[in-house]
Protein backbone atom coordinates (compact mmCIF):
# COMPACT_ATOMS: atom_id res chain seq x y z
CA UNK A 1 0.00 0.00 0.00
CA UNK A 2 1.55 3.37 -0.46
CA UNK A 3 0.91 6.79 1.10
CA UNK A 4 -0.55 9.09 0.11
CA UNK A 5 1.71 11.79 -0.88
CA UNK A 6 1.84 15.20 1.22
CA UNK A 7 0.89 18.53 -0.40
CA UNK A 8 3.54 20.72 -0.25
CA UNK A 9 1.74 24.05 0.26
CA UNK A 10 3.22 27.45 1.18
CA UNK A 11 2.59 28.68 4.49
CA UNK A 12 0.37 31.95 4.39
CA UNK A 13 2.79 34.76 4.93
CA UNK A 14 2.18 36.55 8.60
CA UNK A 15 0.89 39.65 8.59
CA UNK A 16 2.46 41.74 10.90
CA UNK A 17 1.08 44.14 12.92
CA UNK A 18 1.71 47.47 13.87
CA UNK A 19 0.85 50.19 17.23
CA UNK A 20 0.69 53.34 15.62
CA UNK A 21 0.54 56.54 17.82
CA UNK A 22 -2.87 58.80 16.62
CA UNK A 23 -3.42 62.02 17.46
CA UNK A 24 -5.97 63.02 15.25
CA UNK A 25 -3.80 65.09 12.65
CA UNK A 26 -2.34 64.85 9.53
CA UNK A 27 1.01 63.12 10.23
CA UNK A 28 0.05 59.73 12.27
CA UNK A 29 -2.76 59.73 9.69
CA UNK A 30 -0.16 59.48 6.56
CA UNK A 31 2.09 57.42 8.62
CA UNK A 32 -0.70 54.73 8.85
CA UNK A 33 -1.90 55.01 5.41
CA UNK A 34 1.90 54.23 4.26
CA UNK A 35 1.47 51.38 6.98
CA UNK A 36 -1.66 50.25 5.37
CA UNK A 37 -0.30 50.24 1.58
CA UNK A 38 2.19 47.84 2.26
CA UNK A 39 0.25 45.43 3.91
CA UNK A 40 0.78 46.02 7.17
CA UNK A 41 -2.32 46.06 10.04
CA UNK A 42 -2.40 48.85 12.44
CA UNK A 43 -4.45 49.57 15.29
CA UNK A 44 -4.17 53.01 17.17
CA UNK A 45 -3.83 54.19 20.28
CA UNK A 46 -4.47 57.89 21.36
CA UNK A 47 -3.91 59.24 24.74
CA UNK A 48 -5.71 61.61 27.07
CA UNK A 49 -3.62 63.82 29.03
CA UNK A 50 -5.77 66.30 30.53
CA UNK A 51 -4.07 68.30 28.56
CA UNK A 52 -5.68 67.65 24.98
CA UNK A 53 -7.19 70.57 23.00
CA UNK A 54 -9.13 68.23 21.32
CA UNK A 55 -12.98 68.06 22.58
CA UNK A 56 -13.52 69.59 25.92
CA UNK A 57 -12.98 72.87 24.70
CA UNK A 58 -15.33 72.60 21.41
CA UNK A 59 -17.87 70.58 23.99
CA UNK A 60 -17.82 73.96 26.59
CA UNK A 61 -17.99 76.98 24.60
CA UNK A 62 -20.84 77.79 22.57
CA UNK A 63 -19.20 79.80 19.71
CA UNK A 64 -17.98 76.62 18.73
CA UNK A 65 -21.96 75.03 18.49
CA UNK A 66 -21.60 75.41 14.79
CA UNK A 67 -18.61 73.36 14.89
CA UNK A 68 -18.54 69.57 14.31
CA UNK A 69 -18.16 68.13 17.71
CA UNK A 70 -16.06 65.25 16.83
CA UNK A 71 -12.95 64.05 18.91
CA UNK A 72 -10.51 64.10 15.44
CA UNK A 73 -8.48 60.51 16.88
CA UNK A 74 -11.59 58.68 16.43
CA UNK A 75 -12.47 60.35 13.04
CA UNK A 76 -9.34 59.20 11.78
CA UNK A 77 -9.20 55.98 12.97
CA UNK A 78 -12.96 55.48 11.10
CA UNK A 79 -11.70 57.33 8.09
CA UNK A 80 -8.67 55.03 8.00
CA UNK A 81 -10.57 51.70 9.37
CA UNK A 82 -8.27 51.37 12.39
CA UNK A 83 -9.15 50.04 15.71
CA UNK A 84 -8.33 52.83 18.14
CA UNK A 85 -7.87 52.24 21.90
CA UNK A 86 -7.88 55.28 24.04
CA UNK A 87 -6.16 55.44 27.14
CA UNK A 88 -6.43 57.78 30.37
CA UNK A 89 -2.95 58.60 31.39
CA UNK A 90 -3.92 61.64 33.03
CA UNK A 91 -3.01 60.60 36.12
CA UNK A 92 0.99 59.10 35.28
CA UNK A 93 0.78 62.38 33.29
CA UNK A 94 1.86 64.22 36.01
CA UNK A 95 4.95 63.31 36.29
CA UNK A 96 5.99 64.18 32.83
CA UNK A 97 4.50 67.72 33.47
CA UNK A 98 5.84 68.53 36.92
CA UNK A 99 9.15 66.67 36.16
CA UNK A 100 10.53 66.44 33.02
CA UNK A 101 13.99 65.29 32.70
CA UNK A 102 14.34 67.05 29.24
CA UNK A 103 12.46 70.64 30.08
CA UNK A 104 10.07 72.22 28.71
CA UNK A 105 9.81 73.59 25.28
CA UNK A 106 8.64 77.36 24.21
CA UNK A 107 6.37 76.96 27.72
CA UNK A 108 5.09 74.86 29.97
CA UNK A 109 5.29 72.12 26.78
CA UNK A 110 7.65 68.96 27.74
CA UNK A 111 7.57 67.89 24.28
CA UNK A 112 10.41 65.62 24.26
CA UNK A 113 9.60 63.72 27.84
CA UNK A 114 6.32 63.59 26.34
CA UNK A 115 6.47 61.90 23.57
CA UNK A 116 9.53 59.26 25.10
CA UNK A 117 5.75 58.86 27.49
CA UNK A 118 3.45 57.83 25.09
CA UNK A 119 6.11 55.61 22.85
CA UNK A 120 7.01 54.09 26.32
CA UNK A 121 3.29 53.55 27.01
CA UNK A 122 2.66 51.74 23.53
CA UNK A 123 6.04 49.59 23.59
CA UNK A 124 4.61 48.14 27.27
CA UNK A 125 0.73 47.44 25.46
CA UNK A 126 3.11 45.98 22.60
CA UNK A 127 5.19 43.53 25.21
CA UNK A 128 1.67 42.66 26.61
CA UNK A 129 -0.35 42.06 23.91
CA UNK A 130 2.68 39.43 22.62
CA UNK A 131 2.59 37.99 25.86
CA UNK A 132 -1.06 37.29 25.82
CA UNK A 133 -1.40 36.74 21.96
CA UNK A 134 1.83 35.94 20.77
CA UNK A 135 2.29 36.27 16.86
CA UNK A 136 -1.77 37.70 17.23
CA UNK A 137 -0.02 40.35 19.15
CA UNK A 138 1.75 43.23 17.60
CA UNK A 139 5.13 43.58 15.97
CA UNK A 140 5.82 47.30 15.71
CA UNK A 141 5.19 51.24 16.91
CA UNK A 142 4.44 53.40 14.21
CA UNK A 143 4.07 57.28 14.91
CA UNK A 144 4.27 60.33 12.82
CA UNK A 145 7.21 61.97 13.43
CA UNK A 146 8.68 64.07 11.08
CA UNK A 147 12.47 64.69 11.47
CA UNK A 148 13.47 68.41 12.35
CA UNK A 149 9.29 69.33 12.08
CA UNK A 150 9.13 70.41 15.83
CA UNK A 151 12.06 72.33 17.64
CA UNK A 152 11.64 70.29 20.90
CA UNK A 153 10.79 66.98 19.97
CA UNK A 154 10.98 66.46 16.42
CA UNK A 155 14.71 66.85 15.72
CA UNK A 156 17.17 64.51 14.43
CA UNK A 157 18.78 64.04 17.62
CA UNK A 158 16.10 63.74 19.42
CA UNK A 159 14.81 60.54 17.24
CA UNK A 160 17.12 57.80 18.92
CA UNK A 161 16.45 59.70 22.87
CA UNK A 162 12.86 58.84 21.67
CA UNK A 163 13.31 54.87 20.77
CA UNK A 164 16.17 54.26 23.74
CA UNK A 165 14.39 55.78 26.63
CA UNK A 166 10.65 54.88 25.83
CA UNK A 167 12.45 51.27 25.40
CA UNK A 168 10.80 50.78 21.77
CA UNK A 169 14.54 50.55 20.38
CA UNK A 170 14.30 49.40 16.84
CA UNK A 171 10.92 48.33 16.68
CA UNK A 172 9.70 52.21 16.78
CA UNK A 173 9.32 53.22 13.25
CA UNK A 174 8.98 56.72 11.45
CA UNK A 175 7.52 55.73 8.34
CA UNK A 176 7.33 59.28 7.39
CA UNK A 177 11.37 60.00 8.08
CA UNK A 178 12.17 56.78 8.31
CA UNK A 179 14.49 57.26 4.94
CA UNK A 180 16.23 60.07 7.29
CA UNK A 181 17.17 57.84 10.51
CA UNK A 182 18.66 54.31 10.96
CA UNK A 183 17.29 51.06 9.87
CA UNK A 184 14.63 49.51 12.31
CA UNK A 185 13.51 45.86 12.84
CA UNK A 186 10.60 45.89 10.50
CA UNK A 187 12.87 47.59 7.91
CA UNK A 188 15.39 45.08 8.49
CA UNK A 189 13.47 41.92 8.52
CA UNK A 190 11.21 42.66 5.58
CA UNK A 191 8.40 43.29 7.08
CA UNK A 192 7.99 46.93 5.91
CA UNK A 193 9.73 47.61 2.42
CA UNK A 194 12.40 50.79 3.29
CA UNK A 195 12.41 52.25 -0.50
CA UNK A 196 9.23 52.82 0.34
CA UNK A 197 8.66 54.72 3.23
CA UNK A 198 9.73 58.55 3.17
CA UNK A 199 12.34 61.13 3.69
CA UNK A 200 10.39 64.13 5.18
CA UNK A 201 12.16 66.46 7.28
CA UNK A 202 11.57 70.38 8.59
CA UNK A 203 8.78 72.67 8.87
CA UNK A 204 7.76 72.65 5.39
CA UNK A 205 4.25 71.40 5.22
CA UNK A 206 3.82 70.58 1.12
CA UNK A 207 5.24 67.04 1.29
CA UNK A 208 2.67 65.88 3.46
CA UNK A 209 0.19 67.41 2.04
CA UNK A 210 0.80 65.82 -1.42
CA UNK A 211 0.71 62.51 0.22
CA UNK A 212 -2.53 63.62 1.46
CA UNK A 213 -3.18 63.89 -2.02
CA UNK A 214 -1.87 60.87 -3.97
CA UNK A 215 -4.00 58.93 -0.43
CA UNK A 216 -7.07 60.45 -1.55
CA UNK A 217 -7.41 62.16 1.97
CA UNK A 218 -9.61 65.80 1.24
CA UNK A 219 -10.34 66.47 4.87
CA UNK A 220 -7.88 66.05 7.92
CA UNK A 221 -7.73 68.47 11.13
CA UNK A 222 -4.50 71.18 10.88
CA UNK A 223 -4.08 72.03 15.11
CA UNK A 224 -3.05 75.35 14.54
CA UNK A 225 -0.91 75.43 18.08
CA UNK A 226 -0.65 71.26 18.25
CA UNK A 227 -3.04 69.47 20.19
CA UNK A 228 -1.56 70.47 23.23
CA UNK A 229 -2.78 73.17 25.62
CA UNK A 230 0.65 73.15 27.63
CA UNK A 231 2.04 74.64 24.07
CA UNK A 232 -0.27 77.79 24.42
CA UNK A 233 1.36 80.52 26.36
CA UNK A 234 -2.13 81.82 27.97
CA UNK A 235 -2.84 78.44 29.04
CA UNK A 236 1.28 78.18 30.58
CA UNK A 237 0.82 81.28 32.35
CA UNK A 238 -2.42 80.52 34.14
CA UNK A 239 -0.42 76.94 35.31
CA UNK A 240 2.14 78.94 35.97
CA UNK A 241 0.09 81.34 37.99
CA UNK A 242 -2.12 77.77 39.91
CA UNK A 243 1.72 76.73 40.91
CA UNK A 244 3.43 80.41 42.42
CA UNK A 245 -0.92 80.64 44.34
CA UNK A 246 -0.32 77.41 46.37
CA UNK A 247 3.36 77.66 46.55
CA UNK A 248 3.86 74.13 45.22
CA UNK A 249 3.73 72.35 41.88
CA UNK A 250 1.03 70.04 41.68
CA UNK A 251 -2.65 69.85 39.80
CA UNK A 252 -5.52 67.36 40.04
CA UNK A 253 -7.98 67.31 36.81
CA UNK A 254 -9.88 69.78 38.11
CA UNK A 255 -7.37 72.05 38.24
CA UNK A 256 -6.49 71.58 34.92
CA UNK A 257 -10.05 71.66 32.92
CA UNK A 258 -10.72 75.05 34.78
CA UNK A 259 -7.53 76.69 33.43
CA UNK A 260 -9.24 76.08 30.00
CA UNK A 261 -12.47 77.97 31.01
CA UNK A 262 -13.40 81.46 31.63
CA UNK A 263 -11.75 84.72 32.23
CA UNK A 264 -8.94 84.35 34.88
CA UNK A 265 -8.99 87.53 37.40
CA UNK A 266 -6.55 87.25 40.09
CA UNK A 267 -6.80 90.03 42.89
CA UNK A 268 -4.71 88.44 45.77
CA UNK A 269 -2.62 86.09 46.00
CA UNK A 270 -4.87 83.87 48.56
CA UNK A 271 -7.92 84.15 46.03
CA UNK A 272 -8.64 84.27 41.92
CA UNK A 273 -12.13 84.46 40.14
CA UNK A 274 -13.05 82.14 37.07
CA UNK A 275 -15.53 83.96 35.15
CA UNK A 276 -17.82 82.59 32.36
CA UNK A 277 -17.96 84.41 29.48
CA UNK A 278 -20.64 82.86 27.62
CA UNK A 279 -23.42 80.23 28.20
CA UNK A 280 -21.72 77.44 27.51
CA UNK A 281 -18.89 78.25 29.92
CA UNK A 282 -21.67 79.32 32.30
CA UNK A 283 -23.02 75.52 32.31
CA UNK A 284 -19.82 74.01 32.53
CA UNK A 285 -18.98 76.21 35.37
CA UNK A 286 -22.41 75.49 37.28
CA UNK A 287 -20.85 71.62 37.46
CA UNK A 288 -18.24 73.06 39.52
CA UNK A 289 -20.38 75.34 42.14
CA UNK A 290 -20.51 72.06 44.91
CA UNK A 291 -16.31 72.56 45.15
CA UNK A 292 -16.04 76.48 45.26
CA UNK A 293 -17.44 79.45 46.54
CA UNK A 294 -19.76 80.96 43.70
CA UNK A 295 -20.83 84.42 42.33
CA UNK A 296 -23.40 84.94 40.17
CA UNK A 297 -25.35 88.44 38.91
CA UNK A 298 -29.44 88.15 40.61
CA UNK A 299 -30.52 91.52 39.08
CA UNK A 300 -29.55 91.78 35.74
CA UNK A 301 -28.04 88.34 33.55
CA UNK A 302 -24.47 88.25 34.21
CA UNK A 303 -21.58 85.49 34.36
CA UNK A 304 -21.29 82.79 37.04
CA UNK A 305 -17.64 83.16 38.99
CA UNK A 306 -15.83 80.63 40.77
CA UNK A 307 -13.92 81.71 43.18
CA UNK A 308 -10.56 79.51 43.53
CA UNK A 309 -9.12 80.37 47.33
CA UNK A 310 -10.53 82.54 49.72
CA UNK A 311 -11.64 85.73 51.20
CA UNK A 312 -9.76 87.04 54.24
CA UNK A 313 -12.68 89.92 54.91
CA UNK A 314 -15.87 90.90 53.61
CA UNK A 315 -14.01 93.82 52.04
CA UNK A 316 -12.68 91.41 49.78
CA UNK A 317 -15.63 89.81 48.91
CA UNK A 318 -17.45 92.59 47.80
CA UNK A 319 -13.96 93.49 45.53
CA UNK A 320 -14.76 90.07 43.67
CA UNK A 321 -18.74 90.22 43.51
CA UNK A 322 -17.66 94.25 42.07
CA UNK A 323 -15.58 92.47 39.44
CA UNK A 324 -18.07 90.04 38.74
CA UNK A 325 -20.54 92.79 38.12
CA UNK A 326 -18.49 94.64 35.97
CA UNK A 327 -18.40 91.62 33.36
CA UNK A 328 -22.74 91.63 33.55
CA UNK A 329 -25.44 93.61 32.09
CA UNK A 330 -25.68 95.92 34.74
CA UNK A 331 -22.01 97.10 34.37
CA UNK A 332 -23.34 100.58 33.53
CA UNK A 333 -26.16 100.37 36.39
CA UNK A 334 -25.31 101.99 39.88
CA UNK A 335 -26.07 99.04 41.87
CA UNK A 336 -25.79 95.37 41.12
CA UNK A 337 -27.22 92.30 43.30
CA UNK A 338 -25.35 89.46 43.40
CA UNK A 339 -25.91 85.62 45.16
CA UNK A 340 -22.69 84.34 47.16
CA UNK A 341 -23.18 80.50 47.28
CA UNK A 342 -20.76 78.25 49.78
CA UNK A 343 -19.88 75.11 48.42
CA UNK A 344 -22.13 73.35 50.77
CA UNK A 345 -24.96 75.54 49.39
CA UNK A 346 -25.39 77.96 51.97
CA UNK A 347 -26.24 81.72 49.83
CA UNK A 348 -26.94 85.03 50.52
CA UNK A 349 -27.51 88.08 48.87
CA UNK A 350 -24.86 91.16 48.28
CA UNK A 351 -25.46 94.65 46.46
CA UNK A 352 -22.29 96.52 45.28
CA UNK A 353 -21.34 99.07 42.60
CA UNK A 354 -20.05 96.85 39.56
CA UNK A 355 -16.45 97.68 39.10
CA UNK A 356 -14.84 100.22 36.71
CA UNK A 357 -12.55 99.46 33.83
CA UNK A 358 -9.57 100.79 35.92
CA UNK A 359 -10.96 98.82 38.93
CA UNK A 360 -8.97 95.71 37.72
CA UNK A 361 -5.56 96.14 36.81
CA UNK A 362 -4.18 94.34 33.68
CA UNK A 363 -1.79 92.64 36.14
CA UNK A 364 -4.75 90.87 37.86
CA UNK A 365 -5.69 89.32 34.54
CA UNK A 366 -4.11 85.74 34.41
CA UNK A 367 -3.22 84.36 30.95
CA UNK B 1 -37.93 38.11 28.57
CA UNK B 2 -36.10 41.35 29.28
CA UNK B 3 -32.96 42.00 28.34
CA UNK B 4 -30.48 42.92 31.20
CA UNK B 5 -29.18 46.20 30.28
CA UNK B 6 -25.89 47.45 31.68
CA UNK B 7 -26.08 51.33 33.15
CA UNK B 8 -22.75 53.51 32.55
CA UNK B 9 -23.46 57.23 34.03
CA UNK B 10 -20.92 59.61 32.47
CA UNK B 11 -22.69 63.00 33.18
CA UNK B 12 -20.55 65.89 33.78
CA UNK B 13 -17.75 64.61 32.12
CA UNK B 14 -16.57 65.89 29.03
CA UNK B 15 -14.97 63.57 25.77
CA UNK B 16 -13.18 61.81 25.13
CA UNK B 17 -13.41 60.73 29.08
CA UNK B 18 -17.41 59.12 27.88
CA UNK B 19 -15.83 57.19 25.58
CA UNK B 20 -12.80 56.26 27.81
CA UNK B 21 -15.39 55.03 30.30
CA UNK B 22 -17.41 53.14 27.69
CA UNK B 23 -14.22 51.41 25.93
CA UNK B 24 -13.57 50.63 29.60
CA UNK B 25 -17.00 49.42 30.66
CA UNK B 26 -17.25 47.29 27.12
CA UNK B 27 -13.60 45.75 27.88
CA UNK B 28 -15.62 43.86 31.11
CA UNK B 29 -18.98 43.08 29.27
CA UNK B 30 -19.38 39.70 27.42
CA UNK B 31 -20.32 39.87 23.72
CA UNK B 32 -24.07 40.23 23.34
CA UNK B 33 -24.36 42.52 26.06
CA UNK B 34 -26.38 45.66 25.89
CA UNK B 35 -25.02 48.83 27.38
CA UNK B 36 -26.57 51.75 27.99
CA UNK B 37 -24.69 55.10 28.87
CA UNK B 38 -26.39 58.65 29.93
CA UNK B 39 -23.69 61.80 29.15
CA UNK B 40 -24.45 65.40 29.15
CA UNK B 41 -21.40 66.47 26.56
CA UNK B 42 -23.47 66.47 23.27
CA UNK B 43 -19.92 65.24 21.83
CA UNK B 44 -20.72 61.79 22.62
CA UNK B 45 -23.19 61.68 20.48
CA UNK B 46 -20.59 61.25 17.79
CA UNK B 47 -17.75 60.02 19.77
CA UNK B 48 -19.52 57.25 21.24
CA UNK B 49 -21.20 56.21 18.06
CA UNK B 50 -17.93 56.60 16.24
CA UNK B 51 -15.54 54.62 18.40
CA UNK B 52 -18.55 51.56 18.65
CA UNK B 53 -18.08 51.52 14.48
CA UNK B 54 -14.63 51.58 14.14
CA UNK B 55 -14.31 48.91 17.16
CA UNK B 56 -16.83 46.48 16.08
CA UNK B 57 -20.23 47.04 18.41
CA UNK B 58 -23.73 47.93 17.78
CA UNK B 59 -25.26 50.74 18.47
CA UNK B 60 -28.66 50.36 19.39
CA UNK B 61 -30.16 53.32 19.99
CA UNK B 62 -29.38 57.32 20.67
CA UNK B 63 -31.34 59.43 22.01
CA UNK B 64 -30.77 63.15 23.07
CA UNK B 65 -33.09 65.65 25.00
CA UNK B 66 -31.97 69.62 25.86
CA UNK B 67 -29.46 67.93 29.02
CA UNK B 68 -28.66 64.74 28.29
CA UNK B 69 -27.56 62.20 25.54
CA UNK B 70 -28.35 58.68 26.04
CA UNK B 71 -26.66 55.42 24.15
CA UNK B 72 -27.32 52.02 23.83
CA UNK B 73 -25.30 49.88 22.15
CA UNK B 74 -24.96 46.11 22.04
CA UNK B 75 -21.20 44.35 22.73
CA UNK B 76 -19.34 43.00 19.80
CA UNK B 77 -16.24 40.36 19.54
CA UNK B 78 -13.48 41.08 22.25
CA UNK B 79 -10.37 41.78 20.26
CA UNK B 80 -6.83 41.37 21.13
CA UNK B 81 -6.53 43.20 24.29
CA UNK B 82 -4.03 46.30 23.74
Amino acid sequence: MSEAATPITTPEPIQRRAIALVSGGLDSMLAVKVMQEQGIHVEGVNFFTGFCVEGHTHAIRKKDKEKNKRNNALWVAEKLGIKLHILDISEEYKDVVLNPKHGYGANLNPCLDCKIFMVNQATLMLNKARELAGEKGFDFIITGEVVGQRPKSQRKETMPIISSESGADDRLLRPLSARNLPETLPEREGWVDRERLYDFSGRNRKPQMALARHFGLEEYAQPAGGCCFLTDESYSNKLADLWRARNERRYELDDIMLLKVGRHIRPAEHHKLIISREEGENRFLEGYRYQFTSLTTVSCPGPLALVDGTFESEQELRRAAAIVARYSKGRGDDEVVLEVKEPGGVAREITVAPALPDDIPLSWHVG
Amino acid sequence: MTENVHELDVRRQLCPIPVIKTQNKVNELAQGAVLRVTCTDPGALNDIPAWCRINGHEVLKTEQDDREVVITLRVGEASVAL
